[in-house]
């Protein structure tokens, strides 16, 4: 037994709130901080890659890292209150304690895509995993082609970030497609169904790589959308979420097929999960 | 001709003992001088179960068994030998991956700083005696999944390094048993520290590592004639022979996911009570959950893991939704992992033809027959 060794798979460290923002009536996001210094300061991550997040007495779940893997100071997690866990961490405010544990898991193939042009599709209440992926291109925008950002939303209501989406639009060489199914008043975007509107979006098969996360019905429609537009399979990659516990593929809970999406994901190439992927049951 | 460097030594051969069986309380002995805790079988409310292991006295002697699919029984004999049986419930997966233990606790101070420390595992020293080949073959998957990945177990791994084994050749093989298809026994070839083949009067006896032979230094041991070496010998053949079940085949992985919609799952869903005793006696099954336990004063809490199920409402449970809601895919998840996925995973089937999972189905199915019937005979 290695004692007090710090690779404790399961062992979690402190961080401390220090910012909360309320982002939607049951989404909200935290800003933390490690307790301890030097583990703030040894902390790196890669996009798409995810921390178990502890809330006293009550559990951990696993949580995407929104912020930027350079802010060496702070890292962010937005969570939507919808479990047992993350409805009693809607109640945390700033100057509370968790409990982190990560980074895990795989993360978005950013390297692999520099040069290239970037199709986000999301659906759901602005999906977080690739929240993360806009940010990274935009501030790193020369080293990237052409970043088109599809979302999809049941009702214009659900769209978080609003003002986001519109400050990206005016971005040089992106462009931002959003479709409610049901629309608002006043709503700028599109009514109907995201993955519907990949003709108005021509793209350049060859050198466009897909990033995707959201309800998997709604990413299987947009699979089968991009491979008719002669997207390559393996430019296609998906967040996969299941449930956790252990996050280092011990536990058995996440497992795909023969995949353990905390180990072997959360980030898959398509090729990867595409014999399971729509079968109901797995 | 100089000698070529680097060269390959074959690990040390041991010749084989015999050891009688009045004498069989010396390795008890031996065992526990050695600083081992020894755990052997028992027959215990009716089963062959694995508990702490005083004498040989307690070893279940004259016992057999018999299993069929929703069915174990043991009865008493007169014959003299302690291992006359196939399997009980359990071997030696309890005593390494603990059905609950505790992971870590936390403190809270009143200024809500939490301050987390991990519990070690109270590790003795253990012998086992008994494991089967089958319960072997689960032990390596078993080490495959909780330490030779990126984050090893530790609590796994303290109990692992300081196991002793002392495996039993089966001589015996129950109805159940189909180790003989999946390549794992009846004969234990390795990851023994010694190994014994039960005879009327006594042990033949193989040693598998250096530690098994330190045990034995000290025992009053012969060694085996040839008659013994084949009376051994031949009983596990006939074990191996009397085996009348089997899976059709070592690799179903392909043909398991091109039928995953096979009426054959509706039909087993039908029978299946999805309790869960099949993943709770499986040697391989290695699915747990973990749980917060705070204490009333607020102050503390403890976070704990027991062993889950795929057969349980909350295995699947993502934010709201449960993706196997219903026993066809939880069945179709359990067979087709254990029997297709693990190949992706770990390089084989995580079936072991232990046979236990039938046994102990409160409605008998059988394993072998499901595979069969999805799979076809001839794969």
């Amino acid at each position: 037994m290695r004692r007090g060794d710090v690779s404790h798979p399961y062992l979690l460290h402190e961080a401390e709130i220090v910012t909360r923002v309320q982002e939607a009536p049951d989404i909200f996001t935290l800003r933390l901080r490690f307790s301890a210094a030097a583990r703030q300061r040894d902390y790196t991550f890669q996009p798409g890659q995810f921390n178990m997040v502890y809330l006293y007495g009550v559990g951990e779940v696993a949580i995407s890292i929104v912020s930027d893997p350079e802010d060496d100071l702070l890292y962010d997690h937005t969570i939507r209150a919808v479990g047992r866990v993350t409805r009693g961490m809607a109640a945390l405010r700033a100057g509370d304690y968790v409990g982190i544990r990560g980074p895990y898991g795989r993360g978005w193939p950013l390297p692999q895509a520099e040069g290239r042009d970037v199709l986000i599709v999301t659906g759901g209440l602005g999906c977080a995993p690739v929240v993360s992926v806009i940010h990274y291109i935009l501030k790193r925008r020369e080293r990237y082609g052409r970043l088109i950002i599809m979302q999809g939303v049941k009702h214009a209501n659900d769209l978080l970030w609003r003002e986001r989406y519109a400050e990206w639009a005016r971005q040089p060489n992106v462009e931002v497609i959003i479709a409610a199914d049901q629309g608002a008043p006043l709503w700028p975007w599109r009514i109907g169904r995201v993955t519907d509107l990949f003709d108005q979006v021509p793209f350049d098969s060859e050198r466009t790589s897909a990033m995707m996360c959201g309800p998997e019905v709604m990413m299987r429609v947009a699979v089968q959308q991009l491979l008719a537009r002669g997207m390559n399979e393996a430019d296609i990659h998906l967040s996969m979420e299941r449930n956790m516990h252990c996050a280092v593929g011990h536990c058995g809970h996440c497992q795909y097929g023969g995949k353990f999406v905390c180990k072997d994901g959360p980030v898959f190439a398509y090729p990867q999960v595409k014999e399971l992927f729509g079968v109901r049951g797995f | 001709m100089p000698k070529p460097k680097n060269k390959q030594t074959d690990p040390p051969r041991y010749p084989l003992r015999y050891l009688a069986r009045a004498s069989l309380p010396a390795l008890l002995d031996s065992l526990r001088a050695a600083g081992y805790r020894c755990i052997g079988p028992q027959l215990k409310e009716g089963a062959v179960v694995y508990a702490e292991l005083d004498t040989v006295e307690q070893l279940p002697r004259g016992v057999h068994d018999q299993q069929s699919p929703g069915e174990y029984r043991t009865q008493a004999s007169e014959d003299e030998r302690y291992f006359a049986w196939a399997n009980g419930p359990q071997a030696i997966k309890p005593w390494l991956f603990a059905p609950r233990e505790s992971l870590w606790q936390v403190a809270r101070d009143e200024h809500g700083r939490l301050r987390f420390r991990e519990t070690s595992p109270q590790v003795t020293p253990l012998a086992v005696i008994g494991a089967r080949a089958c319960d072997l073959a689960a032990l390596r998957l078993q080490d495959q999944h909780f330490l030779h990945g990126a984050h090893p177990d530790p609590y796994y791994q303290a109990r692992r390094e300081s196991l002793f084994i002392v495996a039993v050749q089966c001589s015996h093989t129950a109805a159940t048993c189909f180790c003989a298809s999946t390549g794992d026994g009846p004969r234990a070839e390795r990851d023994f520290d010694l190994a014994l083949s039960e005879l009327n009067a006594g042990y033949v006896v193989e040693t598998g590592s250096q530690r098994g032979a330190s045990v034995l230094a000290a025992l009053p041991l012969a060694a085996a004639t040839a008659a013994q070496r084949d009376a051994a010998r031949q009983q596990s053949e006939r074990a191996a022979r009397l085996q009348t079940r089997a899976l059709p085949g070592r690799n179903l992985r392909d043909v398991l996911f091109a039928n995953l919609e096979h009426p054959r799952w509706d039909e087993v869903a039908a029978r299946c009570l999805s309790c869960g005793n099949c993943t709770s006696v499986c040697p391989t099954c290695f699915c747990h959950a973990e749980s917060e336990q705070p204490a009333l004063d607020g102050a503390h809490s403890e976070h704990v893991r027991e062993w889950d199920s795929c057969f349980t409402q909350g295995h699947s449970y993502i934010h709201g939704l449960t993706i196997r809601a219903e026993t066809r895919t939880r069945y179709r998840q359990w067979l087709t992992h254990k029997l297709g996925s693990w190949h992706e995973q770990y390089g084989r089937s995580g079936c072991v033809g232990c046979g236990r999972c039938m046994t102990w189905c409160p409605v008998g199915i059988d394993i072998t027959e499901e595979a069969s019937a999805i799979c076809g005979e001839g794969t």
